[in-house]
C-alpha cells in the first residue's frame, strides 16, 4: 500500500469525519439537553446549503455568502423551535420521530418549491479550487485542506464554549440534569432556543462547505443525518467530546472502508462485484461499530448523565 | 358486522372497475391492501406490543427479496416461495428481536434502524440479484392451477389474505397473549413484577410481526414482478410508520385505514387538477409530499392515536 | 372504508374517457431533476423543439407528449411506466436516458406492445439476445462511445489507462466496449456508486497508480463533480483525461467551464458537422433556448424526426405492428436528422459514424465541442450477432 494512499485517505477521513461533527454536535445537544429526537436535523443542513449557494450567487463571493447563510439557517432555526419543535420537549419518542419526519417532508418540498427541483451549483472559493503541495511533495485539494481547518477550529471553539464559558456551563447542566437546572432558576426556554440555533448554524456551514462536493439538493440531509445519529448513540447522547471522538471513528472507518475495501475485495472477485461490496461492507461496518459500542458501553463512549 | 360490510365492499369493487375498462385501478387497490397488511404487522408490534421499531423495512423488504431471489433461480412456487419468505422473516425477525430487546427506549430505535440498515446495504450490493436496480422477477410466483397473472385473481388473493390477517390479529389480540402484551405494554415493570416472562413475550411479538411482514413483502414482490431495494431503506420503515399513525395507532383497522389514506392522497394529489388549487399554484401537484407532511404533522401534534382515534377508538379492536 | 370506495369511483369515472383515434400521444418517461435532471431536460427540449416545427403534429397527427419524471429511480419509472402505458394510454413511449430504469421499465412496455424510440439509453440486454421489435433506438448503442475512446486511446498510443464507470448496466457497457478497442494495459477498472458525488477516494487512488490516461464514464452531475475534483487535486498535469462524449458536452461545460478545454471527447455528432439539417438545428435550438445543444439535444430531436418520419410513411398507421416497424426501420435513411442519414440495424440500433472532437473556444469566446475526425466509420452494435431478428 503506497504511503501516498494512506495519507491521502486519512486526510479523506479527517475531512468527512470533522464535518460530520458539525453535525453531530447539534444533534447530540439538542438530544441530550431538551431530550427530542429530531431527524429534521439533516433538513437544516440541505436548508444551510441552499442559503449558502443562493448568497454566494446573490453576492458573487463564497466569503461574504458563508456568515448570511449561517445566519439565515440559525433564523430558521430558531422559528423553527419556537413555533413547533418546542411542543414536542416531553412528548414521547414515537411522537417526536413522527413529527420531526413530517417536517423533513414538508421542508423537502418547501425547498423544491422555492429553489426549484434542479441541484444548485455551489462552487469553491476562486482562490482554493487548485492542489496545495503537502511537504513530501503530495498534492492535496486545498479546498478539503481548508474543509478540515474550518472543522478543527470549531471544535475547538465549541469545546472552548462548552467548558469555559458561563453558557456552556448551563448546557452541560441542562444535559446532565435537566429538573435541576430549571430548580436553578436557569431561563430554560431562552437556553433550548439558543441551542438550537446554535446546532441549525453548525448544520449550516456543514452543508455550506460541503456543498461544493456534493451537489446541493433536495434530500441530501437523509443520508447523512442516519450517520450523524450513529455518531451520536456510538459517543454519548449529549456529549460534545462523544460526539467529536464518534464522528472521527466513524468518518475515518467510513472513508478506510470505502477506499480500501472494493481493493481487497478485488483480489477475489470481479471488478463490479468488488466494487458494489467495498461500500456495502464499509456502511455495515459502521452499524456493526454501533452495535459493539453499545454492547460494551449501552449509553455511548462518554455519556453526559451521571 | 361492519368488517363484513367492508369486505363485500372491497370485493365488489374491481368488478365495477371491469365494467368500467379500468383495471388499472384494480391493480393500484391490490398494492393499496398489500401495504395494508405491512402496515397493519406493524401495527402489532408499535401499537400492541408498545416497541417503536424503526426496522420494519428489515422484514418487508426481506421478504420481498427472498422471493424475488428464488424466483430467479428457478423456484417461483407459491406455496414453497411465500413460506420461506415468511419462514425467513420470522427468523430475522427472532435474531434481530433476541439482540435489540435487551436496549431500551431510544437505544431500541437506533438498534433496530441500524440492523434495518445493514440488511439494506447487504441486499443493494448483491449486484448478481440487481443491486441498486433493483430485480426483475420472471413473472408471478405460480400457484399449480390459475393464474396470478391475472390482476383481477390476484387482488382476490391479496383480498382473502388481508382478511386473513386481521382476523388472525383479533384472535391474537383478545388471546391470552395478546392480554399480556397489553399489559407489558402498559407498564413493564408491573408485567415483570407478577411475573410474566416479558422478554419472551415481546420477542414472540416482534417475531409474529415480522413473519407478517414478510408476507407483506412476498406479496408487494409479486404486486410488480419487481423487487426494488428500497423497501428496505429507512424511508420505508418511517412510511410504514406514518401509515400506522395515520390510520390509529393499536387498532385493529389502523394499518388499513393508514395506508389507504396515505397512498389515496399521495395519488390524488398528484393525478387529480384541482382547478381552483391549480389557479392558485400551477405547480402543485409535483408537490404532494408537502400535503402528505403537513397532515401527517396535524394529526400527530393533535391526535397521537391517530385517525381511529378521532373516532374515539381507544387501544382495542 | 366508505371513504376509499368512493374516492376510487370517483377517480375512476373523471378518467374513463375513451380514446380520441387518429391522435399521437407519445409517453416520454425520463430522468428530470436530481444531479442528472440536465440530461433529461436536454433530450426533452431537442423533442419539444422538433415537435414545435412540426407545427405540434408529428406525421401529420395532432401529437400530445405526456412528461414524466422518474428521477433516476427504476422504482418509480416502472409505477410511471405502468400509468403511462396503462391509465394515460399512450401509443408511444420515449424518453429513458438512465439505463437501469430502462431495464425496469422495458418489461412493462414490452407486455403493452407498444414501440419504444430510445432518445438515449440502448443497454446491451435489449439489443443482443433480448432483441425485441418494439425496441429502436435513435441514439447509439451502449458501447459505440466507448469503443470509438478505446480506438482513439490506441491511436495516440497511451499505454497505461486506468477505468473508471458508475456501478449499473451502461457503466459497465462501456468499459467493457473501451476494453475491446483499446490494445494497451489497462491499470485498474473501477466502478463508483450510481449517483456518488465525492470521489476523494478514488482520485487518491488514481493518483497513486499513475496511469498515462484516465477513461472516466460519469454522466451528469457525476461528471461535473469528477472533473472539478480530477482538477483540484491537481491530477490534470499528471493524467490525461479521456471522455465520451457525454461527459464533456454542453450541459458539463457549463458547470466546469475553462478547465475543460483541450479534452478529447467521443461522439456520433458534433455541433458543426457539415449539413444543413444541422445548421439550421443548432441555429433554431439557440434562438429558441438560448444556450448551445448538447449531444442529448440533438438525440431528442432526432428521435422526434424519426417517429414524424415513421408516422407519415405508415400513413398514421401506428397500432398495425407491422407496418409501423417497418416504416421506423426505414425512417432514419431518409429523414432529415442533423447528424444525417443512418440505417438501422435488426437489433434496433443505428449504424453510423463517430467522431473525436475536441473542446476549444469558438470565434465567439464560447467553449465548443469542436470536430477533429471521424474514429469508427458505418460502426454496428457488437451484439447484434445474438440478436436473432432479421
Amino acid at each position: 500500500m503506497p504511503a501516498i494512499l494512506l495519507l491521502e485517505q486519512s486526510l479523506n477521513g479527517l475531512q468527512f469525519g470533522l464535518m460530520l461533527f458539525l453535525l453531530a454536535a447539534g444533534l447530540t445537544l439538542v438530544f441530550g439537553i431538551m431530550d427530542m429526537i429530531n431527524l429534521a436535523h439533516g433538513s437544516l443542513y440541505m436548508i444551510g446549503a441552499y442559503f449558502m449557494a443562493s448568497f454566494a450567487q446573490m453576492t458573487g463571493s463564497f466569503w461574504l455568502g458563508l456568515p448570511l447563510a449561517l445566519v439565515a439557517t440559525a433564523i430558521v432555526g430558531a422559528l423553527l423551535e419556537i413555533s413547533l419543535l418546542r411542543r414536542l420537549y416531553g412528548r414521547d419518542h414515537l411522537t417526536q420521530v413522527l413529527a420531526t419526519f413530517a417536517i423533513i417532508l414538508i421542508a423537502n418540498e418547501v425547498v423544491r418549491i422555492a429553489w426549484g427541483s434542479q441541484p444548485m451549483m455551489l462552487n469553491t472559493p476562486a482562490e482554493l479550487t487548485g492542489p496545495v503541495t503537502l511537504p513530501g511533495g503530495m498534492q492535496y485539494a486545498s479546498y478539503r485542506l481548508a474543509i478540515i481547518a474550518v472543522g478543527a477550529v470549531v471544535a475547538i471553539l465549541l469545546y472552548l464554549l462548552v467548558t469555559k464559558t458561563r453558557v456552556g456551563m448551563l448546557v452541560r447542566a441542562g444535559a446532565s440534569n435537566r429538573e435541576m437546572a430549571i430548580a436553578m432558576g436557569v431561563d430554560i426556554r431562552r437556553l433550548f432556543t439558543a441551542v438550537f440555533a446554535l446546532g441549525a448554524a453548525l448544520c449550516a456551514l456543514a452543508g455550506a462547505m460541503l456543498g461544493p462536493i456534493f451537489a446541493v439538493q433536495v434530500g441530501m440531509g437523509e443520508n447523512i443525518l442516519i450517520l450523524a445519529f450513529v455518531v451520536i448513540v456510538i459517543g454519548g447522547i449529549g456529549s460534545i467530546r462523544g460526539a467529536f471522538v464518534g464522528s472521527l471513528l466513524v468518518g475515518i472507518v467510513d472513508t478506510s472502508g470505502r477506499a480500501f475495501l472494493p481493493l481487497f475485495f478485488g483480489v477475489f472477485l470481479p471488478p463490479q462485484l468488488a466494487s458494489a461490496a467495498g461500500p456495502a461492507v464499509a456502511s455495515v461496518l459502521i452499524y456493526l461499530l454501533m452495535a459493539v459500542v453499545l454492547y460494551f458501553r449501552p449509553q455511548g463512549l462518554f455519556p453526559a448523565r451521571g | 358486522m361492519r368488517a363484513i360490510a367492508v369486505f363485500l365492499l372491497l370485493a365488489i369493487f374491481p368488478l365495477v372497475m371491469q365494467a368500467m375498462d379500468n383495471l388499472f385501478y384494480v391493480s393500484f387497490a391490490s398494492r393499496v391492501l398489500i401495504y395494508a397488511i405491512a402496515a397493519t404487522s406493524l401495527n402489532l408490534v408499535l401499537g400492541y406490543g408498545g416497541m417503536v421499531s424503526f426496522g420494519h423495512a428489515a422484514f418487508f423488504g426481506g421478504g420481498a427479496f427472498v422471493v424475488g431471489i428464488l424466483a430467479v433461480e428457478g423456484l417461483r412456487s407459491v406455496w414453497l416461495a411465500w413460506p420461506i419468505a415468511i419462514a425467513v422473516a420470522a427468523l430475522a425477525a427472532l435474531v434481530i428481536g433476541a439482540m435489540s430487546l435487551r436496549t431500551r427506549g431510544v437505544y431500541f430505535i437506533m438498534i433496530t434502524l441500524a440492523f434495518a440498515q445493514m440488511i439494506y446495504y447487504i441486499f443493494v450490493s448483491l449486484k448478481a440479484y440487481g443491486g441498486d436496480d433493483g430485480l426483475q422477477m420472471p413473472g408471478r410466483s405460480t400457484l399449480g392451477f390459475g393464474r396470478l397473472g391475472n390482476d383481477l385473481v390476484w387482488y382476490y388473493v391479496v383480498l382473502a389474505l388481508l382478511a386473513a390477517v386481521l382476523y388472525a390479529m383479533h384472535r391474537l389480540v383478545h388471546s391470552r397473549f395478546g392480554r399480556v402484551i397489553a399489559a407489558i405494554r402498559e407498564n413493564e415493570a408491573r408485567a415483570e413484577a407478577i411475573g410474566f416472562p416479558v422478554y419472551r413475550y415481546k420477542l414472540l411479538c416482534f417475531v409474529i410481526a415480522g413473519g407478517i411482514g414478510g408476507l407483506a413483502g412476498a406479496l408487494i414482490a409479486n404486486q410488480s414482478s419487481y423487487v426494488s431495494p428500497s423497501l428496505l431503506h429507512w424511508i420505508q420503515s418511517g412510511t410504514l410508520m406514518i401509515m400506522v399513525i395515520l390510520g390509529g395507532v393499536g387498532t385493529l383497522w389502523g394499518g388499513v385505514i393508514g395506508a389507504a389514506v396515505l397512498l389515496g392522497l399521495e395519488h390524488l394529489i398528484a393525478d387529480y387538477r384541482i382547478g381552483w388549487l391549480a389557479k392558485l399554484a400551477p405547480n402543485y401537484q409535483d408537490h404532494a409530499g408537502l400535503a402528505v407532511g403537513i397532515v401527517l404533522l396535524t394529526i400527530v401534534m393533535l391526535a397521537p392515536e391517530g385517525i381511529a382515534g378521532f373516532f374515539g377508538r381507544r387501544r382495542h379492536a | 372504508m366508505k371513504g376509499k370506495l368512493s374516492t376510487f369511483a370517483l377517480a375512476a369515472l373523471i378518467s374513463s374517457g375513451a380514446q380520441a383515434a387518429n391522435e399521437l400521444k407519445i409517453g416520454f418517461l425520463s430522468t428530470l431533476s436530481g444531479p442528472a435532471g440536465a440530461i433529461g431536460i436536454e433530450i426533452r427540449d431537442g423533442f419539444n423543439l422538433a415537435v414545435k416545427h412540426a407545427g405540434g403534429k408529428l406525421g401529420g397527427l395532432p401529437t400530445e407528449v405526456v412528461f414524466a419524471d422518474d428521477t433516476l429511480n427504476p422504482d418509480t419509472g416502472r409505477q410511471l411506466a405502468e400509468r403511462l402505458l396503462k391509465r394515460d394510454r399512450v401509443n408511444l413511449m420515449t424518453g429513458v436516458v438512465f439505463s437501469n430504469v430502462m431495464l425496469a421499465v422495458w418489461p412493462t412496455i414490452q407486455e403493452s406492445k407498444i414501440f419504444y424510440i430510445a432518445p438515449n439509453a440502448t443497454p446491451t440486454n435489449i439489443t443482443g439476445k433480448g432483441c425485441s421489435p418494439y425496441f429502436f433506438s435513435a441514439s447509439w448503442p451502449n458501447e459505440a462511445h466507448h469503443e470509438a475512446a478505446g480506438a482513439f486511446a490506441n491511436s495516440k498510443g497511451y499505454k497505461n489507462t486506468y477505468l473508471i464507470a458508475p456501478n449499473y448496466p451502461a457503466g459497465k457497457d462501456s468499459l467493457t466496449g473501451f476494453k475491446r478497442m483499446y490494445k494497451g494495459n489497462v491499470v485498474a477498472e473501477v466502478y463508483s456508486k450510481l449517483n456518488q458525488l465525492d470521489y476523494s477516494a478514488e482520485l487518491a487512488q488514481i493518483r497513486a497508480a499513475k496511469p498515462d490516461a484516465l477513461y472516466a464514464f460519469l454522466p451528469g452531475g457525476m461528471g461535473i463533480n469528477f472533473i472539478k475534483q480530477f482538477n483540484a487535486a491537481g491530477l490534470a498535469k499528471e493524467v490525461q483525461l479521456i471522455l465520451p462524449g457525454f461527459v464533456s458536452d454542453q450541459d458539463v461545460v457549463r458547470a466546469v467551464g475553462e478547465p475543460m478545454l483541450g479534452l478529447f471527447d467521443t461522439s456520433h455528432w458534433a455541433y458543426d458537422l457539415d449539413n444543413d439539417a444541422n445548421r439550421q438545428f443548432v441555429a433554431e435550438f439557440e434562438k429558441e433556448y438560448k444556450r448551445i445543444p448538447s449531444l442529448f439535444a440533438e438525440q431528442g430531436y432526432t428521435a422526434a424526426l424519426i417517429i414524424d418520419q415513421a408516422v407519415r410513411d405508415a400513413k398514421g398507421n401506428v397500432e398495425d405492428e407491422k407496418t409501423f416497424r417497418a416504416a421506423l426501420m426505414k425512417a432514419p435513411e431518409h429523414a432529415k436528422t442533423p447528424r444525417g442519414q443512418f440505417k438501422e440495424a435488426a437489433n434496433g440500433t443505428p449504424i453510423q459514424d463517430y467522431y473525436v472532437r475536441e473542446l476549444v473556444k469558438d470565434k465567439n469566446g464560447r467553449i465548443v465541442n469542436r470536430k477533429i475526425g471521424t474514429i469508427l466509420k458505418q460502426h454496428q452494435d457488437f451484439w447484434l450477432k445474438d440478436c436473432g431478428m432479421k
